[in-house]
Parts: structure tokens; sequence; C-alpha cells
């Protein structure tokens, strides 16, 4: 199933897919968001939105309207037990 | 004496890049402003090893050279510009031990820039809690660099990082990466349209403003014949350069880095969970609030009255001391009273700034943007904006200078813009005397009309912010990307000597800022209110004495004077009732004679004052706009109160007091003194429900504060803004004021 970072439910996992092109902004990238990085959602502000995450290592918080951009391979947790 | 090593510190924000540089300057370094913007410049003198200086400069934080914002230009700007005469001999780049792989990517940046690099790895005291390993003499041959260990905390490795800058001829200038792979065909091209730039250089050069703005472009646009790529072709370039870069950085940090994962996580998750929960952030966020709040409201209260008293004394000191004259005057009203109007600052702009570094040291600045951003992004605003808003309350000018952490312009610039309408210290006194005045005494529900004027008046203050919010987002066409990125950085003991160094700088930076212009501002109204061309103004004395030696002093003083005298004589007599002291009915009435006559001469010189402001310049001005502020309920004198408390609100209270002549600045004799002012168009009292309402209103919500204007105009770096807000926020005023008066009257 496709999802994207928006979908992710705290403490789940997926890895980022390749993207198109221009739809990140470059500070994004900078900061980790790269295809084949890791991503795990730690937080959701109280009203939903911003969310925060965990990608390759940086911790941040972006909106949920650019974390919709972001598209995922869900890591099955169950694999790592 | 030798030349000085020209080192730049860049590094990614939150890496401690100013621990680092205050470590190396210790206080031999200043702020200013790279010129034509408000992005702020840091330089510092750092000593090193035998004899040797270097000249250090502090680049705003950058987590690339792909710019997105002013700050980070100024940072590009510099390493591009062979010929600014701050191009650095040798850059220090300072990454965070725990964010390590991001941090390289700025540093192969600079090093394929052929620029002589140094890497510092700061925080390095966290490595065995983090479970961090870094093999650095690998990561230096990989990285062909020297690499600097330190621990700003510990204070370790900065003897090192000196040695490192000393030695720099002997760094390698070899780049890490030929970023040209990511399109040879494009490269090639280029390398063959300037055979004389350095390819890298020149690639950055042309993608500056893909993300931001051009900057330094004249050097290439005469050549602009050759076939550019479009923006969004640039803009995947960019993309696989960095992916190409976080290759090169994930395959050295295999071999050189290790982390156990274990060891990590722990205190930030649970911490994390607490302060954005959705009840008990709120509430720690609340607390936190208040806590400033007190401390600006009532501890700054016992330093301010110092510094007034200060002033006072100060201020009586020069007028006894020095022979009386122009000069006399200039120095104890204009001068005095001006540094006084800006030292009298200090405390709240201290306690504010203290709080904020503190906030932002620890890592909780971002948890709290984190929870107010949805809240906010309706009205225009964004998270960031919530600590201006309400530090607005105690004062606008700290509050503005806060906004600087906002770093979307848009965003920034509404902030700064609706600030004013908080309710501020300033206003408190006009209010509490305007209420005690016009607002019965009844209760309603148990809360007295008063108390419940003053709360709406604040909550006025605080939703007219929010309403001119929503309508700038909707205004304003100001591009500027609006997304949202924020670094959640690790939780961290505050360093109190960086603590100390922000509340020093921002505290300078407004006394010399803001201050020049209050002070100018205060020189004025003096002058305007000290000087006159009429006869009348000229013989003010001697018109006065004579109208006293006539007529007698006005109505009110000679009440005034009567009462006091009355009570202090049964004062006198209760004291010998009570065997406090023993004289006789002689002693007695020198003593009140004495005292009558003491009375006098002050309500004379207070009526001579009042005489002499009345036919002064400020005088004929505030009767010039009496057909103006009439139809507000006003009088010529309420409206020389206006234009005096022009400089700050507060001057409204002070201004009453000269014009009608009361003794002091005691806020009873005043109310007492303006209850009893009839105004000579109605016969009615001047201060009624409808003037004072109106009033009210009015100081609500008129930009009546020169010093926010100074500010504002600092923080935007044109007067455009500053001008847009005291036109607008005046006229909104009067008009508000005027349907007020109008309705109730």
């Amino acid at each position: 199933m496709i999802k994207t970072v928006a979908q992710l439910k705290r403490g789940e996992r997926g890895i980022i897919k390749e993207f198109a092109d221009d739809i990140l902004p470059i500070k994004l990238l900078e900061l980790g968001c790269l295809p084949g990085n890791e991503v795990e959602l730690l937080q959701v502000a109280p009203l939903k939105d911003p969310i925060y995450i965990n990608v390759n290592g940086s911790h941040i918080a972006i909106r949920r309207a650019m974390a919709e951009l972001i598209d995922l391979e869900i890591i099955d947790n169950t694999t790592f037990l | 004496m030798s030349k000085q090593i020209k080192v730049a510190l860049i590094g990614n924000p939150n890496t401690g890049k100013t621990s680092v540089f205050n470590q190396l300057t210790g206080l031999n370094q200043k702020v200013g402003n790279y010129p034509g913007i408000t992005v702020e410049k840091k330089e510092g003198v750092c000593k090193l090893p035998r004899g040797v200086k270097a000249h250090i400069i502090d680049l705003p934080g950058t987590y690339s050279l792909n710019t997105t914002s002013l700050d980070e230009s100024v940072a590009v700007e510099l390493l591009l510009n062979k010929n600014d005469k701050d191009f650095p001999d040798v850059a220090v780049v300072v990454a965070d031990v725990e964010n390590l792989k991001r941090n390289l990517l700025l540093f192969t940046q600079i090093k394929d820039l052929k620029i002589p690099t140094i890497l510092v790895i700061n925080m390095a005291d966290r490595m065995s809690r983090k479970g961090i390993t870094i093999d650095i003499p690998l990561l230096e041959e990989k990285l062909n660099t020297k690499i600097a260990l330190v621990s700003t905390r510990k204070k370790i490795g900065i003897e090192k990082l000196r040695e490192l800058i000393t030695d720099y001829k002997s760094l390698s200038i070899e780049p890490n990466i030929d970023a040209t792979v990511i399109s040879p065909e494009y490269f090639d091209r280029l390398r063959s349209a300037f055979p004389k730039e350095d390819i890298y250089k020149l690639w950055l050069v042309i993608t500056q403003d893909v993300n931001f703005m051009p900057i330094e472009k004249t050097l290439y646009q005469n050549a602009a014949s050759f076939a550019t790529k479009s923006k969004p072709e640039l803009k995947r370039l960019q993309q696989k350069e960095t992916i190409l870069r976080y290759q090169f950085i994930n395959g050295i940090l295999k071999q050189a880095h290790k982390v156990d994962l274990n060891a990590a996580k722990g205190l930030r998750a649970s911490l994390d969970k607490l302060l954005t929960h959705k009840v008990f952030g709120y509430l720690i966020f609340f607390l936190i609030l208040l806590t400033i709040f007190q401390a600006i409201y009532v501890w700054s209260a016992y330093p301010m009255e110092f510094i007034e008293n200060s002033f006072a004394s100060a201020t009586e000191w020069v007028e006894n001391s020095l022979p009386p004259g122009v000069f006399t005057d200039l120095l104890a009203e204009g001068i005095l009273a001006g540094i006084g109007g800006i030292v009298i600052f200090i405390p709240q702009i201290a306690f504010l700034f203290l709080f904020i570094s503190l906030l932002e040291e620890t890592g909780y600045m971002s948890r709290v943007v984190f929870l107010m951003d949805r809240l906010m992004r309706p009205f225009g605003l964004s998270g960031k904006s919530i600590v201006p808003l309400i530090s607005g309350t105690a004062c606008a000018i700290p509050a503005i200078m806060a906004t600087r952490t906002i770093e979307n312009w848009k965003e920034r610039l509404i902030t700064i813009l609706v600030t004013p309408f908080t309710t501020c210290s300033a206003r408190l006194p006009v209010y509490l005397i305007i209420i005690t005045l016009v607002i019965p005494d009844g209760r309603f529900f148990g809360l007295s009309y008063q108390a419940l004027t003053l709360m709406l008046l604040y909550l006025l203050g605080f939703f007219t912010a929010i309403i001119s919010a929503m309508i700038l987002n909707k205004i304003l066409k100001i591009k500027s990307k609006s997304f949202f990125v924020i670094e959640m950085p690790n939780y961290k003991l505050p360093l109190l000597k960086n603590v100390a160094y922000t509340v020093l700088e921002k505290t300078k930076s407004f006394v010399f800022g803001a201050g020049k212009i209050i002070l100018a501002i205060s020189i004025i109204l003096w002058f305007l209110g000290s000087n006159g061309i009429s006869n009348e103004f000229k013989n003010a004395e001697e018109i006065v004495t004579n109208k006293i030696n006539i007529s007698g002093l006005s109505d009110f003083n000679q009440h005034a004077i009567a009462s006091e005298l009355a009570s202090y004589e049964r004062a006198l007599n209760d004291s010998i009732i009570e065997k406090v002291y023993t004289i006789d009915q002689l002693a007695i009435a020198d003593s009140i004679t004495a005292k009558s006559a003491n009375l006098f001469e002050h309500a004379k010189r207070q009526e001579i004052s009042s005489f002499k402001l009345e036919n002064s310049y400020m005088g004929y001005m505030g009767k010039a706009i009496t057909p103006i502020v009439e139809p507000l309920g006003y009088d010529w004198k309420i409206g020389i109160a206006i234009l005096t408390s022009f400089a700050a609100r507060e001057v409204f209270v002070g201004t009453l007091a000269t014009i009608y002549s009361v003794g002091s600045d005691e806020e009873e004799t005043i109310t007492n003194r303006m209850a009893a002012e009839i105004n000579p168009a109605t016969q009615m009292p001047l201060f009624n429900l409808a003037s004072g309402i109106s009033l009210l209103l009015f100081y609500a919500f008129a930009m009546q504060c020169a010093s926010t204007l100074a500010v504002v105009k600092k923080e935007t770096n044109t007067w455009k803004w500053p001008m847009a807000q005291l036109i607008f926020m005046s006229v909104f005023a009067y008009i508000v004021s005027l349907i007020a008066y109008q309705i109730l009257k």
C-alpha cells in the first residue's frame, strides 16, 4: 500500500521512495529527506499538525501539507521483533 | 605587527557555533549589521599561539550553500566573493557530533570551493552518553582535512582548534567531490563558456536565485548568451548534487562513525511527549508565560524605579548646580529626560531576552513553535509569532526585536506590524487615570466596572492584533516561500555564558539603535515645549505674576493650598496633643505661614510653566489641532498631551500635570484637577463618559510610541513600514474614537 509521511502513526517507520522533482524544498533534502532514508514519526501536535519526525537522524517538524508529498514504503514492524 | 588570519566560522543552526565563537574571542567581539540588511554580523579577534591573531566572523547558521533566506545568502556571498575584504583565509565548519551526517553536507560544499577548511566536531562530551564512536584519523584522511574534537561545555579542544587555525597553510585545498558528474555535458558547456572561473563556484553563483534571490551576479551577466537551463532543471540538478554528497558522506561515515542505538533515546523522547502533550504541553507553556510576565511586570519594577529616581535626582542636581540658562534646560529636560526614557526600558528588555535565550538554549522554544503553529496559521502568523505577541503586553520594543527568530519574512513582517496593538505597560498609567475619571464605581457580578473596563481593553488590544494580522495576510503580496521546517534540537542545559552574551548584545543593540532616535525626539519635544516667539511666552513670568497679584492663584490651586494647609495644621495640632512636639501657638502660626508661602511659590511656578507651555510652539500646535481633536471630545490641552505623548504614551499623564499646573505627578491630584475641568464648548465636565471612552480607544489603537517606530525602522530597515504603521494606526484610532464620542455624547 502506498503511504505518505502524513499517514504514519506515532512510532511507525517507513523508507522514503523516489519522489517527483521540484516538490520538496531543497532545505528538506539537506536535512536528510532523501530517497532511501528512513523516517519515523515521533510526535503529532495537538491539532494534528505539524508533525515531528526523525529522518536520517535529523529531528525536524514539518507541516502536514508537506508531509503528504513524501511517499513511503512502510517498514513492517513485526519483522524487527 | 603581522597580518591577521581571516577566519569564517560557519555551520548548521544549533551546532553550538556561537559557543565556539564566544570561546575563541571572549569579550573581543562586536555585533553590527551587514550593510543594507538586518542580518546580524558578529566579528571578533582571537589570540593564537606564537603571537598570531585571527579576525573571526561568525556567519549566520545555514544547512548548505543553497540559500533559502537572507541570513544564509550572507554566508554564501562571502564565500563566493574573493574580493570581499572579509574573504576568509580559512573556513571553520562547526558540526554537532549527533548530526554529523547532515553537517558534513555543508562541509563538503565549502571544501569544494577550494577554501582551506577545518572541521570542528562540537558537543564531544555527549559522545559516550549517546554511544557514538568516531575514528578521527580515518575521517581526517577521507575528508582530506584536520579535525578538532571540541566541547565548549567542558572547554576541551579549543586549544587544538587555535593550533589548527594558526597552521592553516598546511591544509589541503583539494575538493572532496566532483560535483560535475551530476550533468557532465552541462558542466562541460559551462567550462568552455567561462574557462577562467572555478567550475563549482560558478555553479553556486548560477543556482543562487533558484531558491532565493540573486546576489553576486554581475560578474557573469555579460556572458548571458550562454544557453542556460530553466529553474526546474537547475533545481533538479541541485537535488542530484545533494544526493551525490550524501552518498559520499554515508560511504565515509559507515567506516569512521559508529552509533550504539541502545545508548540513545530516553530523556528526549519522554520530555518531548510531556512538552508537546495536548494538555500538559499548553499548561507548561502557560506557566512559563506567567513567569515571564511576572518578571517583566513585577521584578523589573524595582530596577525601573531605581532608574527613574536616579534620573530624577540627576536632573535635579543639574538644575540646581549649573547656572540657569538654555544649556542647563537642554541638559536637564531634553537630554537627561531622553536618556532616561531609553534606560528605563533596559530592565524589561534584559528580562525578556534572558527568558527567550534560556528557552532557546534549552531547546524548548522549538517545542512551543511546534505546539502553536497550527493555532496561529489562520491569521497569517507562524508558531514563532507567539513569543513577540505575548511579550508585547509588556513592551512592544523587545517584542519586535524578538521577531528575528521568524525566518519567513511575510510572517515576520505581519508579526512586527500587529504587535503594537497589544496592550503594553506604557498604556497602563493612561488607562488607569481615565478609567478612574469616567467609569462609575459600581459592580457587575462582583467585578468592579473599572476592572472590567481594563480587562476589556487588554482583550481589545489582543483581538485587534489578531484581526489585523488576518487582514494583512490577505493584503500583503509578499512572495516568500512558506515552507515550514523547524529543527527540533536536543534538550541541553543552557550555557550561562551564551545567555549572558545574548542579553548583553540585545540590550546594547536597543540602547544604541533605537536609543538615538528616542533621544532625538525627546530633544525636539523639549525644544518645542520650552520655546516660543510670542510676547506672551517671553514675558510669561511677568504676566502670570501680575495676574496672580491682581486676581490671585487659580481657583483650583487656591482650594488645593487651603485644604493642604488645613490638614497640615491638623497634623501639627494632633502632634501637640499627642505630645510629640511641645511648641507654642506662635511657632505653629509661623510654621503655617512658612508652609503657605512655600505652597504659594510652588503653585506660582507651576502656573508660570503652564502659561509658558500654552504659549510655546507646542502650545500653538496643540491649539492648531483643536479643530481636529474637538470632534473626539478633547480640548487643546488634551491635544498637547497627545502630541507630547507621541514620544511615549505615559508622557500623557506628565504633560497634563504640567498643563493643569498641579504641583505634583501624584495621580490623585491630577485626577481631582481633571475632574474639575469644564469643556468651554459644552459647559459640561471635559472628562465625561463619551470623551473618556474616546480617549481610551484612541490610546488603545494609536501608534503613540516613537521608540516602537524606531525599532520597526531598525528591524525592517526601511521607513516604509513604520510610517505605514503610524499612519494606519493613527487614522484608525481617530475614526474609532470619533465614532465612539459622537455616539456616546
